[in-house]
């Protein structure tokens, strides 16, 4: 057991151990979720705000069973409904919402570093849901969990991200997680979305996906956040398609026990055909489902839980 | 006007090569004698003995934001003056980014009556380029100049459009104003919030290439060139902007620079947070290198958000060195107040820039002058001779008849820096908790006490009546 944090803002602080520690807890909470009666008491009378600033939905919704099935109250709050559209600062909201004596914020906002700026303003504990294009712990800790689950361990495992990097958290998070935990990354995509600086991150960078993936035990594929894109990033999704989408010809060319995972929204025919996105590689709902599992150990540990045993026990 | 007598300090005066023992001697506001026995015998004599510190010009800073008209939230002529004079300056000017801009005689106009009836030290006027700074359409410059800015500039923006930069340049040069420019291609820059590199990759954060920068330090030689007004590019941050400045002021071009501390203290590792800095680019701090006590702050700091932005440790170095082989002539704050609560935002979201004017001569001399890069007159000439050169101004000199404006320094003295100390109405400085090595301890403008440290400095004026003369 490794755990004596009170928030959880990125995957880049963690050590190694305390990553095992969530996906261990994260096991135990599993065989909970396989129960009939799925709810646990860790969090009964505590309070969580999920302060959603930017559109969700998948990691909302996994955040609120999660809490749910912990026994916390919860509130929901999104920026749409709320005062900072009235001009009141994320300080001002946060400090309003502490006055009703949360103890938890989980934070989704589109500025990267929120949530560590929350967390130096506030005394409950901030857990990051997805910051701008810093970091998304939970997904990368859930990505984890997928491929111990499958793989066993990490060590010399190769893992290649494909798609959009520049601007994903996800790929941040997992980058930071599999390489402490051993693993060798790959990233691929468009020169523009996959600057060569992610090399003094640890990884290899290269641009041809052929490549990329031959010798990869797992591909995890990012959507193309056009959201967050200027039109200046390469000249359509078509090409996109065409230079780097995985399709059945390029997975004929990957090793057979090759995993494809796939943090979600998926857009089908744009970085996966449709095909591949359910085939029996795809872990994509798995995903998912682990994703519950691993938000309750997270939870639960930033609560002061003790670890499996103690969920075992409950 | 009572007369002055500064006695028994090291006088630095780069102006006139004066670097030995001596008195300075004040007499109607006015520079009346320098030497040992200066002022010695005359009568009616306020007496302050400086022995063991530096008497220097009074320090000149050509580049800081009053915030007067408009935003009297974050400053004002009053407490910005008197951040300068705890600072060590005796002259200011300010930028014209306004509300409204100063880009109109009647602005200049209010700003000096401000001055005059507000300010604790010098303060002169930089008048916008550009109407509104909207890079549009050019500011009534000649109106200006008749109005007694000292230079233009659309500081905090940047003239995008090349043709309208060239005719400013052009018609500057016909009403004899030095153009200063805010060297940022809008193109390159987009919506970026710290340097381009590494860390901005680590944090996620939005990058502002060192190319944005120097796409328009190289308009600006061109255009200098082109029509031979003098331009002066504000806080260089990144190294080929000193390499192109360089090469072109071996050619001849007319066109100067300028060096903030943060710039030459600080890397954009510091964005991540102090554990960060230290550990990756902390070696470049001078007295930080043995290990003593380490200021710390966290990740995503608003602080350390400022544009330009904070950039590489080898960014870091070519400013020094810019500095050291004399291509960067003056060094500025670029004093940029901002309210706690505009600051206390996500770092997307809060304004750019820093307060300067109370820390940047405690750094300069920190990573200047005790490093070895340069000696003692070589920062003070930074600050006096070569920015009164620049602008044309009578200051920065101790020459006989000049203004009796002064700066006593004591370079070695090790202080802290407190943010909530300061006269400036804002505490938004990243060098919080700081150990420096040199300070002014007293300033002195047309011949009368702006400011001393009262904690730092044991020494009071003796009144005429209770004077010894003295010799050196």
């Amino acid at each position: 057991m490794n755990w004596s944090r009170k928030h959880l803002l990125d995957v880049q602080s963690l050590t190694a151990e305390e990553i095992l520690t969530v996906l261990d807890t994260a096991r135990a909470f599993k065989a909970v979720g396989e129960r009939a009666i799925k709810k646990v008491p860790a969090l009964r009378g505590k309070t969580v705000i999920n302060l959603f600033i930017e559109p969700s939905t998948r990691t909302r919704i996994s955040f609120e069973l999660s809490e749910q099935r912990l026994s916390a109250d919860i509130i929901n709050f999104t920026a749409e409904a709320s005062s900072l559209k009235k001009g009141e600062t994320l300080k001002d909201t946060a400090r309003n919402l502490e006055a009703l004596n949360a103890d938890f914020i989980v934070i989704r906002h589109r500025a990267s570093g929120a949530p560590h700026f929350l967390s130096r303003v506030l005394n409950a504990s901030v857990i990051n849901a997805g910051d701008g294009a810093h970091e998304h712990p939970t997904q990368a800790l859930l990505d984890m969990f997928t491929i111990r689950e499958r793989k066993g361990n990490f060590q010399g495992l190769k893992v290649t991200i494909l798609g959009d990097i520049l601007y994903s958290r996800v790929a941040r998070s997992d980058i930071w997680a599999l390489s402490k935990l051993g693993a060798q990354v790959t990233l691929c995509g468009p020169a523009t979305l996959v600057p060569r600086v992610f090399e003094k991150m640890g990884c290899r960078v290269t641009y041809d996906v052929e490549e990329a993936i031959r010798d990869a035990d797992i591909i995890n594929l990012l959507r193309i956040q056009h959201e967050r894109q200027r039109q200046t990033m390469f000249p359509s999704l078509s090409e996109y398609t065409g230079l780097f989408g995985l399709n059945k010809t390029r997975l004929a060319g990957t090793k057979p026990d090759a995993l494809i995972m796939h943090p979600g929204p998926v857009n089908r025919g744009v970085e996966i055909d449709s095909e591949i996105a359910d085939c029996p590689r795809s872990l994509i709902l798995e995903q998912v489902t682990n994703g519950l599992a691993v938000r309750m150990a997270v939870l639960f540990l930033v609560n002061g839980g003790k670890g499996p045993q103690e969920v075992a026990a409950s | 006007m009572k007369s002055l007598l500064l006695t028994g300090g090291r006088v630095i005066d780069p102006a006139n090569g004066v670097d030995a023992l001596a008195n300075v001697f004040i007499e109607n506001g006015k520079i009346a004698g320098v030497g040992p026995v200066a002022g010695v015998g005359a009568e009616g004599v306020e007496q302050l003995d400086v022995s063991g510190l530096v008497v220097c010009p009074g320090l000149i800073d050509i580049h800081v934001h009053l915030r007067e008209p408009g935003q009297t939230a974050k400053e004002t002529v009053a407490t910005g003056t008197a951040a300068a004079a705890r600072g060590g300056f005796t002259s200011v000017v300010c930028m014209p980014n306004t509300s409204p801009a100063i880009d109109n005689p009647g602005t200049v106009a209010l700003l000096h009556e401000l001055a005059t009836t507000q300010g604790v030290v010098n303060l002169w006027v930089a008048g916008a380029i550009t109407k509104n700074i909207a890079g549009e359409e050019l500011a009534p410059i000649g109106s200006l100049k008749k109005a007694g800015v000292v230079a233009i500039t659309d500081d905090g923006h940047c003239v995008q459009n090349n043709e309208l930069m060239r005719r400013a340049l052009e018609y500057a040069r016909m009403v004899d104003l030095p153009v200063m420019d805010h060297c940022q291609d809008y193109s390159l820059v987009t919506d970026g919030v710290m340097h381009e590199g590494y860390w901005s990759t680590v944090l996620g954060l939005r990058g502002w290439p060192a190319a944005g920068e120097e796409m328009m330090v190289a308009r600006n030689i061109l255009l200098a060139e082109t029509t031979g007004a003098r331009v002066h590019c504000q806080h260089l941050s990144t190294a080929r902007s000193v390499q192109l400045l360089r090469e072109a002021r071996r050619r001849g071009v007319p066109i100067s620079s300028e060096a903030c501390p943060h710039h030459f203290t600080l890397t954009d590792a510091a964005v991540a947070g102090s554990e960060r800095f230290w550990e990756a680019d902390g070696k470049g701090v001078a007295g930080f290198d043995g290990g003593s006590e380490r200021p710390i702050w966290p990740p995503y700091d608003t602080n350390f958000k400022m544009n330009p932005p904070l950039r590489s440790a080898a960014d870091r170095d070519a400013i020094l060195e810019g500095l050291a082989d004399g291509t960067i002539e003056i060094l500025a704050s670029d004093h940029a107040p901002h309210c706690d609560y505009e600051k206390e935002v996500e770092f997307d979201y809060a304004p750019f820039g820093i307060t300067g004017l109370e820390t940047e001569l405690g750094l300069a001399l920190s990573q200047l002058c005790h490093s070895g890069r340069l000696d003692l007159a070589g920062v003070i000439r930074k600050y006096t001779a070569a920015p009164a050169h620049l602008l044309g101004l009578a200051k920065g000199t101790l020459s006989l008849g000049a203004d009796g404006d002064l700066t006593v320094l004591a370079p070695d003295l090790e202080w802290t820096v407190d943010n909530r100390a300061g006269a400036s109405k804002c505490l938004n400085s990243p060098f919080h908790g700081w150990h420096l090595k040199g300070k002014a301890v007293v300033t002195i403008v047309g011949g009368k006490l702006a400011w001393m440290d009262h904690a730092k400095f044991a020494g009071s004026f003796l009144p005429a009546e209770s004077r010894r003369d003295k010799t050196l």
